[in-house]
Order: structure tokens, then sequence, then C-alpha cells
């Protein structure tokens, strides 16, 4: 029997550590890897110029790839739904392969799919590769509830079996006899589409600061390692100027779009240290970066509201406001705050910015300032970031928004003091928000604090060349602390900082409580024995078991006094 | 009041006479059976509704519908304003608003008013204000959830509300006015009318106010427990008035320190002996101070012994102004810093622990603190600290200890699991 394969690509876009792939060639006559360019799936109609080139660049890079085994990549336009029971009967399909895809929209579609491909008579095969592990596996280890603090989820991972080895990489030992049947207008069918064809306007775009694609993840991931080996040091590095700007060795990008296998990173890093620090076993701070993926992905998985505030059973309910308008000033970088809008336009023009900078922009955007909701500013990082998808970056804006995940809610980013700790000398300011080159160091932060000859220096008058800050920022913060003291005051279960009056009172009540309820229980238990004694005891001494019974019923009026003074006692302090 | 979300047949498990009546003959309709419930009964199943289940309720029939306005329902009351283009929470319904004002509110004790940053829905709580004439309320709250409405309200209009609910009340006891327009002369009415009966005064951020408008509320109001109020109405008579004979002893002070900007507010120093006055007279007061300056306005603060309780820095402190705190606040229960510098504080740390004993929580954020000189602290305080958050990239590692280590040799001098906290790395 003839057996036709397509392997569809979603995410996982490399050939290395794809075991879907691997797996389904075995066996298989003809092979036809195809990407379905959906663009109504899970609004990703909310996806910028950046990251739609980053994709294209990706596929350009797996067709090259596939070119080099004598085989092609099939860019086909539309919904799933539509296309394959198409393409099942157009090429005789007998076999399906993708990845595992533990997003609930994406489990969504696959089990449409699958339901498609079981009426044809189609064979599925699924593998996990675009996560260390089987999610599912690590909320079951959890009682049957994904870990909601990151410490737990550490001590879940402990207790896992070692993450698997990364699938071998698809060569032409691989394919053997397996060949793709490539038609004469394949480009004009099946071809990558550029960023004109899918309607951008690409006058005056710069060169990308991330090329996307296989090829590139596979270098920089060497470099990365080169570069931990020659530190010799796996320890967190110092935050400084330079982290904030885009390094040729980050992979967040890559591992979001599958370019990167997170298995083989994991590996790598593994014998890198081990290496380097001679067989010590790794910390589970090494994977980090990793790890925080997994951490999101995992809570994700089984709830469809993950991104949203209402109806979402871990988020807590705040009042945001709603404001189009300062929605707009934070996103376009016109906030009047210089370390904000350097980031924002950073995040703009190259699609990356470094984790502490999106912390600073988070928490001004929500708690901190503007008092807008979480799920603005993670559709305008949807739009704008390379290495967001939906679980991670919906799990960020909520940890960051201190709304979900039992987080610590005193800690504020200043939008000035933040900025002038990590690059003194303003150099980042300067590169991304040109308009303020000629500011000194000690105004660049708070421009609007220079005097007059300050400013005219530099060319630039605030509120004229560039805006006045959007709020005060001590004004807004204090009263945006209150809020969320109000806020995490009506959760029961909230034991933290910040909670003055409330924290004292309610300890003493809730110590008072356990008294009395102990000396009820104590009360109770030494009745029932007394009463159990009496029934035993009171056939052979009635004498004696009538004294007891005394000594027991004035033991227990003197406990009913203490408890009534201390009942009276706690009503007088409530 | 509860706010149960159960239903109405769930709660025949809570009250087994309901299932004994449910097992009647057959030939009496069960329609005639919930329709004749005793009111008491329908009243606690109420208690346990919604407010929403509670209403759908009340259309049911006559009996339930009095049993909804029986008075003991309408004690409490919380009323939602707010505009679907400046909030995604839904609104108490004008109708629902209308009934209360109409029909109960000689009965309401314990009013509050949540509006969102539309100048609208503040105006509508000061328009309900003014209608609540009958009433003998006793807790009062007016809170914005996001930016302060109330203070784009023409402060006529407010202050005129808000004199109706104080002249009339006549017992109010706890007033939550923070971020609003009051100003002196509505204090005045406040204490004219109820001065036996306040208990609790929250007014962060009220400008209009003077510190003379306070000084009149504490040397008139005997009974007044907490306060809650900015630091330029903090003033020597005012401490010396809270510790007068006649007052009760103040269990909380909470004081707002805010600068518009830097270099332009002055603020002035509290003398010793009136913080002395008033820890003799009321030697259990929490005093919590919030501090939203710029490094430099630091200096008139804690040059002397304060005897603050709770402090919290929203800004960058220095390095100088913790090691005056070590040195000053003998009394401190709870510290948190969001933001220092990068230079360690250490020394700063253990002069802490070692001179303010009550010391129970702590919190850092963006500073430095040596991973040796961080386990030096936790130290010399112990199993006390029961709150200690430490944001990751607070404790620097050295030759002593990394971060590996940290966690398990602070766990082991706090006698119980502890992590520093963590923000997302992706």
């Amino acid at each position: 029997m003839v057996v036709n394969t397509i392997h569809w690509f979603r995410k996982g876009l490399r050939l290395h550590d794809n075991p879907s792939l691997k797996d389904s060639i075995r066996g298989s006559d003809t092979l036809r890897c195809i990407y379905i360019l959906d663009p109504w799936f899970a609004g990703s109609s909310n996806v910028g110029i950046n990251r739609w080139r980053f994709l294209l660049q990706c596929l350009e890079d797996l067709d090259a790839s596939l070119r080099k085994l004598n085989s092609r990549l099939f860019v086909i336009r539309g919904q799933p739904t539509d296309v394959f029971p198409r393409l099942f009967k157009e090429w005789q399909i007998n076999r399906l392969s993708y990845e595992y895809d533990s997003e609930p929209f994406g489990k969504e579609r696959d089990a449409a799919i699958q339901k498609l491909a079981n009426e044809a008579g189609v064979e599925v095969m699924v593998r996990i590769s675009h996560t260390l592990y089987n999610l599912d596996k690590i909320i079951e280890l959890n009682g049957n509830q994904p870990p909601l603090t990151y410490k737990r989820f550490q001590a879940v991972i402990n207790r896992m079996d070692a993450v698997e080895m990364p699938a071998e990489t698809i060569t032409f030992e691989v394919l053997k006899n397996c060949v793709t049947p490539i038609s004469e207008d394949h480009d004009e069918k099946f071809g990558v589409p550029s960023l004109e064809e899918l309607g951008f306007e690409t006058e005056g775009l710069t060169t990308a600061v991330w090329p996307g694609g296989e090829t590139e993840a596979l270098m920089r991931l060497e470099r990365h390692l080169e570069r931990k080996a020659w530190v010799a040091n796996f320890e967190r590095p110092r935050m400084n100027a330079n982290s904030l700007l885009a390094s040729p060795t980050g992979l967040s990008p890559y591992l979001r779009f599958g370019c990167l296998s997170c298995r083989l990173f994991y590996f790598k890093l593994t014998d890198l240290y081990r290496k380097v620090k001679k067989n010590h076993t790794p910390p589970l701070s090494l994977y980090g970066q990793l790890l925080w993926r997994e951490f999101f992905y995992t809570t994700a998985t089984n709830n469809p509201c993950f991104d949203k505030m209402d109806g979402n059973p871990i988020c807590v309910q705040i009042p945001w406001d709603r404001n189009p308008e300062a929605l707009a000033k934070w996103a376009e970088g016109r906030t009047g705050f210089p370390w904000i809008d350097a980031i924002m336009t950073q995040l703009r023009q190259e699609g990356w910015i470094h984790h502490l900078a999106r912390h600073g922009v988070a928490c001004f955007l929500t708690r901190g300032d503007l008092w807008i909701s979480w799920e603005e500013g993670m559709k305008v990082f949807e739009e704008l970031l390379l290495d967001a998808d939906w679980s991670v970056n919906a799990g960020s804006w909520m940890w960051l928004s201190c709304s979900s995940f039992f987080q610590q809610f005193f800690h504020c980013y200043c939008p000035v003091g933040f900025g002038r700790r990590t690059d003194p000398n303003g150099d980042y300011i300067r590169r991304y928000l040109p308009i303020l080159r000629g500011f000194p160091a000690k105004y660049i932060y708070d421009p609007w604090n220079a005097p007059e000859e300050v400013q005219k220096a530099a060319k630039c008058i605030i509120g004229v060349h560039y805006p006045k800050p959007m709020v005060n920022h001590a004004e807004a913060s204090r009263i945006n602390i209150e809020r969320m003291k109000q806020i995490y005051q009506q959760l029961s279960c909230y034991r933290g900082l910040g909670m003055d009056r409330i924290c004292l009172t309610r300890g003493n009540s809730l110590n008072l409580e356990v008294i009395i309820i102990m000396i009820i229980i104590s009360i109770q238990f030494i009745f029932f024995q007394l009463s159990n004694f009496h029934e035993g005891a009171g056939a052979h001494h009635p004498g004696q078991s009538s004294s007891v019974c005394c000594g027991a019923l004035i033991i227990i009026i003197i406990m009913m006094m203490m408890m009534i003074i201390l009942l009276s006692g706690f009503f007088l302090i409530k | 009041m509860k706010r149960g979300r159960t239903g109405l047949k769930s709660q025949c498990q809570i009250f087994p006479s309901l299932g004994e009546w449910a097992k009647r003959p057959k030939w009496m309709t069960p329609a005639q059976d919930w329709g004749n419930l005793p009111h008491h009964v329908v009243l606690q199943i109420f208690q346990h509704l919604s407010l929403v289940d509670r209403a759908r309720a009340s259309s049911v029939c006559r009996c339930w519908n009095d049993v909804f306005h029986t008075p003991d329902l309408w004690r409490r009351f919380e009323f939602e304003l707010n505009q679907p283009a400046t909030s995604y929470l839904r609104s108490t319904h004008p109708d629902l608003i209308q009934q209360i004002i109409k029909k109960h509110a000689q009965h309401l004790q314990y009013v509050s008013f949540k509006v969102d940053s539309c100048t609208e829905s503040a105006e509508a709580a000061c328009d309900i204000l003014s209608q609540l004439v009958n009433c003998t309320i006793k807790t009062l709250g007016l809170i914005s959830t996001a930016r302060p409405s109330f203070m784009d309200v023409s402060q006529a209009h407010f202050v005129s509300a808000l004199t109706v609910v104080f002249v009339n009340s006549k017992s109010l006891s706890s007033i939550r006015i923070d971020d609003t327009p009051v100003d002196d002369p509505s204090l005045k009415v406040l204490v004219a009318n109820n001065s036996d009966t306040l208990k609790l005064l929250k007014m962060s951020s009220c400008p209009h106010v003077s510190p003379a408008g306070i000084l009149c509320v504490a040397d008139q109001c005997h009974g007044l427990r907490e306060l809650a109020l900015n630091y330029h109405l903090l003033s020597d008579e005012l401490l010396l008035a809270l510790s007068s004979e006649k007052h009760v002893h103040l269990e909380h002070l909470r004081i707002d320190v805010v600068s518009e900007n830097p270099g332009q507010t002055h603020f002035h120093t509290i003398k010793r002996s009136s913080w002395e006055a008033l820890i003799r007279h009321s030697p259990k007061v929490n005093i919590v101070m919030y501090f939203f300056l710029y490094e430099e306005e630091f200096e008139p603060f804690f040059c002397e012994e304060t005897p603050v309780t709770h402090l919290y820095f929203g800004r960058a402190v220095s390095k100088m102004m913790l090691g005056r705190i070590g040195l000053n606040c003998p009394r401190l229960v709870e510290l948190v810093v969001c933001a220092n510098g990068i230079e360690p504080l250490d020394e700063e740390l253990i002069r802490i622990a070692e001179r303010c004993k009550s010391l129970t929580a702590i919190g850092l954020g963006e500073c430095e603190v040596t991973c040796s000189g961080f386990v030096e602290f936790v130290k010399m305080c112990g199993g006390r600290l029961t709150q200690l958050s430490i944001m990751e990239e607070v404790l620097i590692p050295d030759s002593s200890y990394n971060m590996e280590q940290i966690h398990s040799e602070v766990s082991k001098h706090l006698g119980r699991m502890w992590f520093p906290d963590m923000m997302p790395t992706w």
C-alpha cells in the first residue's frame, strides 16, 4: 500500500529534533511538508510586520533546507478545516503528522482536524517537542492542578523523569526512499509569500535585527554556548546598559517559533555545564529561560480563558480603567517618560526588549501608573514582540500586573529611577529617542525637570518637541498601591506585605478563633470520654462513678466559663 | 451581609426543617408551600443570595417581595457606579438605586460608593448622597477604583452632598473620603454632628483640608481611633490633641508623604516631644508612613527618634536614610523598600536587625545586598521575620554563598522554607 504523508508545520519550524516528522517518514512513500497560512487563527490578525517577516524568513529557511533534501515546503492559504479535506483527496493522503500544540485553541483546532482525518481514514501522528516535558504529566504529578507558583513548579519538575533526548535530524539517510512530488508551478502555487504579497508596506523597512530561520537559530545557539563557556559562569548575568540591546546570542524568538528545539538547548546547556564545572549536577536555575516558558505553558494548557480576566479562575478581578487614549500613548511611545518611550520604540522597531524592560513597561501600564488592564498590554505585545506566544505572553502579563500567581505587589518599577540605575549615561535613550540626544545624563530620564536653558541647548522643549509626562508618578503610584491593597485585603488567601492594619487585627482574631475551637473540641472530647467511662464503669462502682461524673461536670463548667470569657473578649476586640 | 452564590435549592440542606416541609402530603400543591414559608425562613435564605438572585426571587410572589424589602437586608449596601466607556465592570442598576433611595434610605447603615474614573460616576454618587436625608448611616466610604474622579466634581456640589450625610446621620463612626475635595467647613459640620461617635477617619490626599481643619476634628472627636492623612496636615498640635487625657487610645495613624516635583514641597519636622506624648498616651498605636519622594527630599525625616511602625518607600530611598532609620526607629515592625541603588546595604540592614527588635516583615526590591550580609541579617532577626520578601535580583552572590546555598541557609535560620521572589525571564 502506498503511504502518502503530510507533515503539518505550525510551530516546530525545524528539521532537527522533529520527532513527529521523523516518525511519519518511516514507511512513507511520499512526503509533503506543509504550512497553512491561516490569518484568522486565534486573533493572529493582530500581528505586526516584524512577526510576519520573522515567520516568512523561517519558512524560507525551511524551504531552503528541504530543497537540499530534494523536497520543498508547501505554503497553503486558508483555514485548516477547509484545506485538509481537499488535500486528503487530491494527494490521496493516508498519514498526517504534526507537533503537539498545548494551547487550548490549538487543542481545539487539532481535535477538529483529527476528526476530519479519522473520517478520511488518515492516520494521525502527534509528538511532543515544543516543550521539554509532557505537560499533562506535570499537571498529574501536582494533584491534577497546574502548579501556580514557580517554586512549586520547580519542585514538581524535580520529580519528573529526565527530559527526552532530541530526535535525529532529518537527512537523506532518514528520508531514504521517501520522495516529494514537486510540480513545475510549485513556486506559484505553494511558494513562501513575500511581505508585499501579504499586503504590507515595506518602504523604509530596516533590515531585521532578528533574522528568522532554523539556520540562524542553530548558529546563535553555538555562539550562545561559546559565550557561556568563555565566561565560565552560569550565574544570572548582572544587568547593565548593554543588556538592553539586542544580543546576537539571544534565543527567545527562535524558541517561540520552534526554529530552535528547547530540548536541544537543554541538553547542550547541560553538556557544557558538566564540561566546565567538572561533572557537577546542573542546578535548575541554569534552565531558567526554558523553565519559565514551560511553567506558563503548563498553567495555560487547560484554561481557555487564560488570556482574559473575566471568567479566568486564576486571575484576580481588578477594576482596571478603560482609557484608549492613554493606552495609545503607551503603545506608541508618547508617554513623556523617556525610559518607557525608548523601550516601546525599541519594541516596535526591532521586536525584542530585555525582560527587565518588559517588567518596567508592564508595571507602568498596569499597577504602577496608568491602571489599564493587562489584557490591553498583552495585545500590544502580541502584535510587536517576536517571542510572545499566547501562553507565555498572557501568563507574564498576569504576573507583572500582580493579577495572579500570588505575587507580592509592593514593588513598583519607577519609570525614572529604574532606567537611571540601569544605564546612568542614558545612551539607550539617545539611541531610540534621537530627539532627546542633546540632554545631559542628569536630565535625560526626567527632561521635564530640566531648566529652560538646558532644554533650549538640547533643542528640545518639553511639551513642544517631546511630550510632557502623562502622569505624576508619585501620585499615581500612591493611588495604585492603595487600590492593590484594597483588592488584596478582600482575598482571604493573601498573607503578605502592606496589609499593616488588617494583618495585625486579623492575626489576633484568628488566634482567638483557633483557641476557642480547640477548647470546644476538647470539651466535647472530655464529655464524650467521660460519658463512655460512666456507662462502662457505672454498673460496677456506682459510688465512684458518680463522683467522677461530678468532677467531670465541674471541669466542663469551668471550661465553658473560660470559653465565654474568651468569646466576649474576642467580640470586644472586634 | 453574606453574598452566597448558591441557588435556592441547595439551601434545603442547611435548613433541615425545609426538607421536612417538602415531605408534606401530596394534596398540598408545591406552589402553595413555597409561598407560605415563614418570613424569617425566607429572610435567612435571602441573606445567602447575591443581590441579583434576591431581586429575581423578589418578583415571585408578594410574600417574598415583602421579605426582599425587610430593613435587615438593606443595612449594608455598596453602590457601584461605572460607565461602560471607562470601566469593564457593571454598574448598580439605576432603578434599584431609585428603589433604595425611596424605600430603604432610612435603613442604610453601612454604605460605600465605588466609582470608576469617569466624572459622571462621581457626580452620580454625590447625587445619591444628597438624597440620603432620613438615614442613620454609621459607615460611609467613597472609593475611587481607578483615577480619583471625585476630584473632578465641583467642590460645591461635593461638599453640599457630603454635608447632607454629616448633618442627618448623627451617628457616623467610620468615614473614608480619600482623594476627595472635602474641605475645612465640611469637617466642622462633621464634628458638630458626630463628635461622639466618630472612630475612623481616612482622608489621604484631600488637598483642600488645612492642618487647622483636621486639628478641629482631633480636638472634638475624642473617640477617634484611626486616622489617615497626608503629611502636610500633621502638626505638633495635632499629635498633642490626639494625646489629650479625654482622648481614647489611638490605634492606627497613617501618614502619606507625597511630593509633586523635586524641591517644590518643603516638609516641616515634627518635634520629638510630640511623638513621645503620643506614644505615652497610646503605647500600642501603629504609625504607618508611606513615602513617595525624590531621594534628595528626605532630609527632614528620621533625624530624631520617630515611633513609626510600618514604613513604605514607594520610590528610591538613599543608603544614608536607611542608616538613619536603623538608628531612630526602634518601634519598626514592617519595612518595604522599592528601590535603593547599586551599593550594598549590608551595614544598614544589620543595624536595623540590631536596633529594631520588633521587626517582623521586610520587603526589598531593586536594592543590592550581599549574600553573606543577608544571611547575617536573617540570623540576627531569626524566626520573628514572618514576611521576608526579597526580589531575586537583590541578592549578590559572594565568596561565602551562591544563589543555591542562600535559600537553604536562610530557611535554616528562619525555621521555614524560604525562597526569594522571582520574576519571569523569557
